[in-house]
C-alpha cells in the first residue's frame, strides 16, 4: 500500500472542491484517497547488541554456516559469517550445539480472527453474508489478546504472520500482516510497510455455504461465474477511477469492495487464493489472466504436485501442509511429497499452518516434508528447506526486502533453537523481533501472557 | 488379520477374537529394539515372533533355525503405535456424510456399537498402517445424548476384519459437550448419567443372571455376556424411564464393571466429579479421556488409579474447560503417578493418529525447557504403545514387545519419535502388511510430469 501514490485527504472536503466538468471551467484536480487509513503504529522494542557465536546457521536463503556467528544490533542483522566480532558491550551468546535461523513466517493464520477460546463471540473470520466480500478487512476482526500469538512465538519461533479472512466467500476480504509482538491494538502489531493481501477461495467452501442457502454459487461453475462477474465490476470501477485520477472532475462514488479489487488490478494488493485441486488452480490461473491480475500464492494447495510445472512457469507460490488429508473431498488427493515435489519442480514452496496448533510446529512440518521427499529420492538440504519457512513466505507477503533471511540490514527477526530445528526434540530458546528479545526460555519475564490469561489458572505457565 | 470363526468367550469379559494360527516364525535381528514398556532401546536386539505373537525381544534372544530372518541392522524396532484415542475406521472422508459413521442422531445412544460401522478399507486405515499405527482405540462421538455408544480396539491390517475387541467401552461426555447434549448444563448431564445408571440397575435386577460361555441359546437370539440387551426382553421396567430398553440394557455391563466407562472431560472440577462417581457406583471401571486440566489435580487422579488418555500438545485455552491447558500436562501427571497415555483427543481423530509418535517426541523435547515437564524417550514411546493398551485393560494383549503380546512390530528407518524416520516394515499379528495406499500411488503417478505417450490416468 505504501507504493500507492494516493495520500490522505478527507473525502467530504473533496466533494465540495470538485468542479462541474460541464461548465467549461477546468476540472478540479482529483482528490487523493487515503490508502492507509489504519496505519501501523508498531514500534520495535529496544534490543541490546547481541552476538550469537559458535552456532549452526541456516541463513534463510539456502545457505548453511557451521560454527558461525550472527550479530544483531540496532534492530537489524548486522553481520553473519564465521568471523564476526562482538562490538564492545555486546551480549555474547555461545550457541554450541544450537542453531540460528530467521524467524518463521506463517503466510496463513487465523490467529485473532478465529482466536482461543473458540467461542461463538470470537468467530470473526468469515463474513459469510455474501460470496463476494472484498470490502471486509481481517484487521478489523483481529483480537490482539488471542493467547495463540504467544504459543506461535515461544514454541513456533514465528516472528511474522499473515491473518486472513476465512474461505466461506469467493472474495473473503483483505488480509493483514503482523509482527508477532503483543500490542494493545491491531495497529500496534501491523507489519510496517507490508502490502495488503486479498483472500480468495475456490472449491467446496463457497459453493457449500451459499448453495445450502439456495443462492449462487452452488456449484464450481457458479463459483467461477460469480468471481468473473465481480472482476468485471472491478475493471469498470478502476477505469472510472483511473480516468478521474488523471482528469479530475466529479469524484466517482467510493466502493470499499471495488477499491480492494482495484488495488489488486493495480498490483498493489497481493492475491492469496485458497484452492485445493489442481484443475481448479489451472482455471484460476486462466481467470487471473482474463481479468488482468496476478495470483501470488495458492493456499492449501494439496494438489500442487499435479501441476508443479505449471506453477513454476507462472511463478505462483504454493502454501501447503506436510500431511493433512482427507478431511473433505477436495483434500482427498493430498500426498506427503507435495512440498518437496513442488520445490523440486522449481516452483515456490511454503509451509503454512491455518491452525493455532500447527503454527507452533511449522519447522517440524518442513522436516516431515523433507523426510517424505528423501524416501522418494528428492534430496533437499535442510538449509534449502528453511526457505519454505521464512524467505518464500516473506516473498509471498511482499516483505522479503525487510525480513525473511539473515541478510545484513534486514530486520533482526531471529530464532536461536536449542538443537536442530528439523528435529522434534528442538525448541526455540530465544526469539528476537527487530532485535528485541521477545522470548527467552530461561526467563519467565520473557514469556508473553495475554490479557485473557491473566488471573486464570495457569497464568504464565510454560505452555 | 484373518480371524478364526469361533470367538473365545470369557465370562464377564468382552468378545476376544483370536488371531490367526500362523505357524511362521519371524526373527527381526540387529535393530535398535525398544520394548514399549518405558525402557530405553536395546542396541543389536532381536525380536522373535511365532504364531503371530512375540516370543522374546531383547539382547540375548537366540534365533531358531526355522525362523524367517529380517535384518534390521541400523534400523529401529518397536511395537506398532497404539492410537490411544481415535475415530479411525469410522470415516473415509470426514465431510462426506455417507462415508462418516462417527456419530448418529437416531433414537439410540448407549446401545450403539461401532463394530458394524468400521470400514477397514477407508483410506485413513491404510495411511495410518503405512505410518506405523497397528492398533487403535476407536470411540464413537455423541449425537443426541451424553452417551455415544460402545467403542472397540481395532487393528489396521489390510483385511476385512478390523475388530480386536468389540464393545470394549461405553463412551460418555461429561464436560462442555456433555452439558450441551444434556440440554445446557453440567448439572443436567450428571442427572442424566445417574438416571441412566438407575434404569440400567433396574433392568439388571429384573434380568436373568448373566450367563457365561455355553449358555443356552434361544433360537435366533445371539447371546453375549457383555450385551444383555437381547437377554432381557422379558425384564420388567417401571414407567418412569427416559432411555430405550436397548440403551438401558447396554449400560448394565458398565454398572457391573464388566465394561469400561470412558468419560470425556477436561475441566479440573469435571475430573473431580468423575473421580467421585465411584463413591456412588463402586463397580464402575473408569477411563478418562481429555483431562486438559488433569495436571491441576494430578494427585487426586493418581490416588484414584483411573487411567487417563490425553492429547499431548494441547496448550491453548480453546474453551473454558481447558483454560489451564499446557504441554506439560502429561509430564506432570506422569510425575504424580497418574496412569497416563497419549491419544488424539479432538485432534483430527478419524485420520491423524499417526502423529502420536511425533507428539511423543515433542514431549521428549519439552523436557529441555525450564519449568516444563516432559518425558524420557522410553516413557514417551510407552505413552503411544503399551500405555494406551494398559488404559483399556489390554496391555497383556497388545502394545509392547514383551512375550505373549500380539506380533505388532514396526521396523523404522530411524528414531520413530523424530521426524526423519519412516516405517519400512509393518507386522500385525505377525503378518507383514502392505504399505501402499492412494497417497503412495498418486505420488508415483505424478512423480514425473513429463508428457508421455498416454495420459497420467494410464500410469499405475
Amino acid at each position: 500500500m505504501r507504493n500507492l501514490k494516493l495520500v490522505a485527504v478527507a473525502s467530504a472536503a473533496a466533494a465540495t472542491l470538485a468542479a462541474c466538468a460541464t461548465t467549461g471551467k477546468p476540472a478540479a484536480p482529483a482528490v487523493r484517497i487515503n490508502a492507509d487509513p489504519y496505519p501501523s503504529t508498531y514500534q520495535p522494542y529496544a534490543g541490546a547488541p547481541t552476538l550469537i557465536r559458535n552456532v549452526t546457521i541456516f541463513d534463510g536463503e539456502g545457505g548453511q554456516i557451521n560454527g558461525g556467528s550472527v550479530l544483531l544490533a540496532d534492530g537489524k542483522v548486522q553481520a553473519v559469517g564465521t568471523d564476526v566480532q562482538a562490538p564492545a558491550g555486546a551480549i555474547v551468546i555461545d550457541g554450541a550445539g544450537k542453531y540460528v535461523t530467521p524467524g518463521i513466517i506463517d503466510v496463513h493464520s487465523h490467529l485473532g480472527d478465529y482466536p482461543s477460546p473458540a467461542v461463538q463471540a470470537h468467530q470473526d473470520g468469515n463474513e459469510a453474508t455474501g460470496p463476494a466480500r472484498p470490502e471486509v478487512w481481517a484487521e478489523h476482526s483481529v483480537w490482539p489478546q488471542d493467547p495463540g500469538f504467544s504459543r506461535a512465538l515461544t514454541n513456533g519461533g514465528v516472528t511474522a504472520l499473515q491473518i486472513l479472512p476465512g474461505s466461506a466467500n469467493l472474495f473473503g476480504g483483505r488480509s493483514v500482516t503482523l509482527k508477532n509482538v503483543p500490542a494493545r491494538t491491531v495497529q500496534g502489531m501491523k507489519f510496517p510497510g507490508a502490502p495488503y493481501g486479498l483472500k480468495m477461495a475456490c472449491g467446496e467452501n463457497p459453493k457449500r455455504v451459499y448453495g445450502s442457502r439456495n443462492t449462487m454459487p452452488s456449484t464450481r461453475m457458479g463459483n467461477i461465474a460469480v468471481t468473473r462477474q465481480t472482476w468485471l465490476q472491478a475493471q469498470a470501477y478502476k477505469r472510472k477511477w483511473d480516468a478521474y485520477q488523471k482528469k479530475g472532475g466529479d469524484m466517482p462514488s467510493r466502493d470499499l469492495a471495488m477499491e480492494t479489487l482495484s488495488g489488486v488490478l493495480a498490483g498493489d494488493i497481493l492475491v492469496h487464493n485458497h484452492c485445493y485441486r489442481a484443475d481448479e488452480m489451472a482455471i484460476m490461473i486462466d481467470l487471473s489472466k482474463e481479468m488482468g491480475y496476478k495470483i501470488g500464492t495458492f493456499h492449501h494447495a494439496v494438489e500442487s504436485y499435479k501441476i508443479a510445472d505449471l506453477l513454476a512457469r507462472e511463478g505462483i507460490c504454493s502454501a501447503m501442509w506436510a500431511d493433512w488429508y482427507g478431511f473433505k473431498m477436495e483434500s482427498y488427493d493430498a500426498i506427503r511429497e507435495n512440498i518437496p515435489f513442488v520445490h523440486n519442480a522449481g516452483a515456490c514452496a511454503i509451509v503454512h499452518s491455518d491452525d493455532p496448533n500447527g503454527i507452533q510446529r511449522l519447522n517440524q512440518e518442513a522436516a516431515k516434508a523433507l523426510t517424505a521427499g528423501r524416501r522418494t529420492g528428492v534430496e533437499i538440504s535442510e538449509a534449502t528447506a528453511w526457505t519454505w519457512l521464512s524467505a518464500n513466505p516473506a516473498k509471498a507477503l511482499g516483505i522479503f526486502d525487510k525480513t525473511g533471511s539473515l541478510r545484513p540490514g534486514k530486520m533482526a527477526d531471529v530464532v536461536l533453537w536449542n538443537g536442530n530445528p528439523f528435529s522434534n526434540y528442538s525448541r526455540p530458546e530465544r526469539v528476537w523481533i527487530d532485535g528485541a528479545e521477545m522470548y527467552n526460555a530461561a526467563s519467565p519475564n520473557k514469556r508473553p501472557v495475554s490479557d485473557f490469561e491473566l488471573g486464570q489458572v495457569g497464568e504464565g505457565d510454560v505452555k | 488379520m484373518r480371524r478364526v470363526a469361533t470367538a473365545a468367550l470369557l465370562v464377564g469379559c468382552s468378545l476376544l477374537l483370536a488371531a490367526p494360527a500362523t505357524a511362521q516364525t519371524i526373527a527381526i535381528t540387529g535393530g535398535n529394539v525398544a520394548i514399549g514398556d518405558g525402557s530405553e532401546p536395546i542396541r543389536g536386539g532381536t525380536v522373535l515372533i511365532r504364531e503371530g505373537r512375540v516370543v522374546a525381544a531383547g539382547a540375548q534372544v537366540s534365533v531358531p533355525a526355522e525362523a524367517t530372518v529380517i535384518d534390521a541392522t541400523g534400523r529401529w524396532v518397536t511395537p506398532g503405535m497404539v492410537a490411544g484415542f481415535s475415530r479411525l475406521g469410522l470415516a473415509d472422508v470426514d465431510a462426506v456424510e455417507g462415508s462418516n459413521d462417527i456419530s448418529a442422531n437416531g433414537p439410540f445412544s448407549a446401545a450403539l456399537d461401532i463394530a458394524p460401522a468400521l470400514n477397514p478399507n477407508a483410506q485413513p486405515v491404510a495411511i495410518n498402517r503405512a505410518d506405523g499405527v497397528t492398533r487403535a482405540i476407536v470411540a464413537p462421538a455423541v449425537g443426541r445424548s451424553i452417551f455415544a455408544g460402545q467403542g472397540a480396539l481395532i487393528d489396521t491390517g489390510a483385511d476385512l476384519e478390523p475388530v480386536t475387541r468389540a464393545r470394549l467401552f461405553q463412551y460418555v461426555e461429561l464436560g462442555e459437550e456433555g452439558a450441551s447434549e444434556a440440554g445446557g448444563s453440567r448439572a443436567s448431564a450428571h442427572v442424566l448419567l445417574r438416571n441412566a445408571l438407575r434404569e440400567a440397575s433396574e433392568l439388571s435386577r429384573f434380568a436373568s443372571p448373566i450367563r457365561g460361555g455355553g449358555a443356552r441359546q434361544r433360537p435366533g437370539v445371539p447371546e453375549n455376556p457383555t450385551d444383555p440387551k437381547l437377554l432381557t426382553s422379558d425384564a420388567q421396567r417401571s414407567d418412569d424411564v427416559l432411555l430405550t430398553r436397548f440403551d438401558a440394557a447396554a449400560l448394565v455391563p458398565v454398572l457391573r464393571g464388566q465394561q469400561i466407562l470412558m468419560v470425556h472431560a477436561n475441566r479440573s472440577t469435571d475430573l473431580l466429579q468423575v473421580i467421585g462417581l465411584r463413591r456412588e457406583f463402586p463397580n464402575l471401571k473408569l477411563v478418562i479421556v481429555g483431562a486438559d486440566e488433569g495436571w491441576m489435580i494430578a494427585d487426586r487422579l493418581a490416588a484414584s488409579g483411573i487411567p487417563v488418555i490425553a492429547s499431548a500438545l494441547t496448550n491453548l485455552p480453546g474453551s473454558f474447560e481447558s483454560l489451564a491447558a499446557t504441554q506439560s500436562n502429561i509430564g506432570r501427571m506422569r510425575q504424580s503417578g497418574v496412569k497416563v497415555a497419549i491419544g488424539t483427543v479432538d485432534d483430527d481423530d478419524p485420520r491423524m493418529a499417526f502423529r502420536v509418535r511425533w507428539y511423543a517426541g515433542n514431549l521428549v523435547g519439552l523436557s529441555k525447557i525450564p519449568g516444563a515437564a516432559g518425558l524420557s524417550w522410553g516413557e514417551a514411546l510407552r505413552m503411544v504403545t503399551s500405555a494406551p493398551a494398559d488404559a483399556v485393560g489390554l496391555g497383556a494383549e497388545v502394545g509392547s514387545l514383551q512375550p505373549g503380546r500380539r506380533g505388532d512390530v514396526v521396523i523404522w528407518s530411524g528414531d520413530p519419535l523424530d521426524n526423519g524416520s519412516i516405517p519400512e516394515v509393518v507386522l500385525i499379528d505377525g503378518v507383514r502388511q502392505p504399505l501402499e495406499n492412494r497417497q503412495t500411488k498418486l505420488r508415483d503417478r505424478y512423480r514425473d510430469l513429463q508428457r508421455r505417450e498416454l495420459p497420467e490416468a494410464y500410469r499405475r
